[in-house]
């Protein structure tokens, strides 16, 4: 199946510029609803804001509207637990309202803990437990290619996950089938719960193994709009290979004391003064976007 | 509804996998959705056939259980109707979890296909013959549960799942066993056969074991008990009325099956009954042991499985009335 055939890369500074302003916008909704919510992951969500919004206002073809779509592009999201980068997304991009950002982990919430395809319509898999849902991208990117659909398969994904054995069970499948259909974007953050990737168990050299089981592989930092844009496009123009971007990026990009630290993980702000410390590092960010520095 | 000559000792025999082979090409013919996996065991699962009959619907995984299931999950979401086949022992032995979260809490159309399930895989010995598959496929949410008692009726069995919305598990045997149901005799999810009308006492089965209850049901019989032998094919969901129906005339009950007695087709029955009609049970399968290498034969005599242990069983339950 050849390749699509659609220049993602033409954009023009302006609008460089305004998706890195909203990425920042979501940054600032993702710790007030996680400081609502009480509990919740923080580092990752920030790390990848810059590369969730890209997906939903430039490269995904989407309709916050029509869910079911059948020619949708699909987004699959493997490491669950950075679910509130999504949901703010999703709501900017006009899935469901802003404010029912505020409902996160709340009982009766269509925003799970963990995102579930049984509540909330617009996510293609229900995630949580690594390894199952950049798998299962892979599944649904080999059933586009028996029917022959032109629509791209996305999934993101931790680089904790690649310590799961089914990821690279996945990863052979993938190359053996040809899938250029499919693109897996890892979030190569160097922490898991319980410290630094390579402390626990050394993922590299991450991007020599992709090149060895056979994957068109693009390394590229997390947070530059350009680079984003650019490789999900090499990616979707790419013949007889899935794609693998790994991603660079900062765990709590944003916010001094939350970047590159392990421990905010798996945690949320304390209270609305920690809340008012981050927020206001976001708005010299945002000064410094403005700025185009 | 079963063939004239029972006992014959020319019953024809064939492995219950054979028949989800057949069944599997039908479900294939009727709806062009459905799909083939399997984990380097296409012959032996029989998934050969569906190869054979659609080979650009067969996917060959490779050893790789886990990604087995949830890359069929992903097949799913696409819209097809993927079977996954390997040895119970890995699937769902190696990948319960895939299946819980992509198949079952997705609430998705993969249907698992677990092979040599049972003691009577034999010579292979332990690591091969899971007992266990039923209980870990039973607990889940939204898992409907299959053990067919001959291939006639794994072929409507595997003809159905398709035909279903959800995830089903199929359970098969590798031994070739008497095949004693017609084309004619019902199959349906939810629904448990009365094979022999009883009321003396109820012996309850699944799998290629409901024979040997009907063997036990002939041989009690010249002792003057008539046995109610009912096939309960669906284990999840259960025919709940027909078995209370059966505690409630005959006052006991025997279950028979190749799979530990903890969690399998029995404790369903347990459970059912405990709470609407108690009566007294007595489980024939696995005591919670594993098996050993052997002939089929000598290990159903080991571990107690076989018509005259059936018998014993009744007896004993009969004085508990």
């Amino acid at each position: 199946m050849p390749p699509r055939n659609h220049s993602l890369a033409a954009i023009t500074d302006p609008g460089v510029r305004k998706l890195e302003l909203l990425a920042n916008t979501i940054r600032e909704d993702i710790l007030r609803m996680l400081t609502t919510a009480g509990s919740g992951h923080s580092a990752g969500p920030l790390g990848m804001a810059d590369i969730f919004t890209a997906l939903y206002f430039h490269i995904l073809n989407h309709n916050p509207k029509r869910t079911t779509w059948a020619d949708r592009d699909r987004l699959f999201l493997s490491n669950g637990h950075i679910a509130p980068v999504r949901y703010v997304t999703m709501a900017h991009a006009g899935y469901f309202p802003v404010d029912e950002l505020k409902t996160l982990r709340k009982f009766g919430s269509r925003l799970q803990g963990h995102p579930e395809i049984r509540h909330l319509p617009g996510l293609e898999n229900t995630s949580g437990p690594l390894g199952d849902g950049s798998s299962q991208a892979v599944g649904t990117a080999y059933a586009a290619k028996m029917n022959g659909e032109s629509w791209h398969t996305y999934c993101v994904m931790s680089d904790g996950e690649l310590e799961c054995g089914i990821t690279w069970e996945a990863a052979m499948f993938a190359a053996k089938n040809q899938l250029n259909n499919l693109t897996w974007i890892i979030d190569r953050n160097n922490i898991q719960i319980d410290g630094y990737t390579e402390d626990i168990m050394p993922l590299e050299p991450v991007h020599d193994k992709f090149a060895a089981f056979g994957w068109n592989v693009l390394e590229i930092d997390g947070h530059n709009m350009r680079d984003i844009i650019n490789a999900c496009d090499r990616g979707e123009s790419t013949w007889e290979a899935p794609t693998v971007i790994i991603a660079h990026t900062i765990p709590g990009k944003g916010v001094s004391f939350m970047e590159c630290e392990p421990s905010w993980h798996g945690k949320p702000p304390k209270d609305r003064s920690e809340l008012g410390k981050a927020l206001k590092e976001l708005r010299t960010l945002e000064g410094k976007i403005e700025a185009g520095e | 509804m079963l063939i004239r000559d029972l006992f014959s000792k020319h019953i024809p025999t064939e492995p219950t996998r054979n028949g989800f082979g057949r069944g599997l090409v039908i479900a294939g013919q009727k709806n062009e959705n459905v799909v083939a996996l399997c984990a380097d065991l296409s012959e032996s699962t029989r998934v050969l056939d569906f190869k054979n009959a659609f080979p650009k619907r067969f996917i060959q995984m490779g050893v790789a259980e886990q990604s087995l299931a949830a890359i069929a999950s992903g097949m799913a979401l696409a819209g097809k109707v993927p079977f996954i086949a390997s040895y119970a022992a890995f699937s769902p032995g190696r990948n319960w979890e895939q299946i819980r979260t992509t198949a079952c809490l997705q609430n998705i159309n993969l249907k698992i296909v677990g092979a040599h399930a049972g003691i009577s895989v034999g010579p292979d010995g332990a690591t091969h013959q899971m007992t266990e598959d039923i209980a870990l496929m039973r607990v889940l949410p939204n898992m409907t549960v299959l053990c067919p008692c001959d291939s006639i009726e794994a072929e409507k069995a595997t003809i159905a799942a398709a035909e279903i919305d959800g995830p089903v598990y199929i359970r098969l045997g590798r031994e070739a066993t008497p095949v004693f149901t017609t084309a004619r005799s019902p199959f349906e999810i939810g629904k448990a056969q009365i094979l022999t009308k009883g009321t003396d006492v109820a012996i309850i089965g699944c799998g290629p074991l409901v024979y040997e209850a009907l063997k036990a049901a002939r041989d009690l019989e010249k002792a003057g008990i008539v046995a109610r032998v009912i096939n309960c094919a669906s284990i999840k969901p259960l025919d709940s009325k027909t078995i209370i129906d059966a505690a409630k005339t005959c006052g006991a009950i025997v279950t028979v099956e190749e799979a530990q007695i903890a969690g399998g087709m029995g404790s369903a029955i347990c459970e059912l009954l405990a709470e609407h009609f108690p009566v007294p049970i007595v489980r024939i399968g696995m005591q919670d042991e594993f098996g050993q290498s052997g002939t089929p034969a000598e290990l159903l005599e080991h571990y107690r499985m076989t018509a005259a242990w059936i018998v014993k069983a009744v007896k004993k339950v009969m004085k508990m009335k």
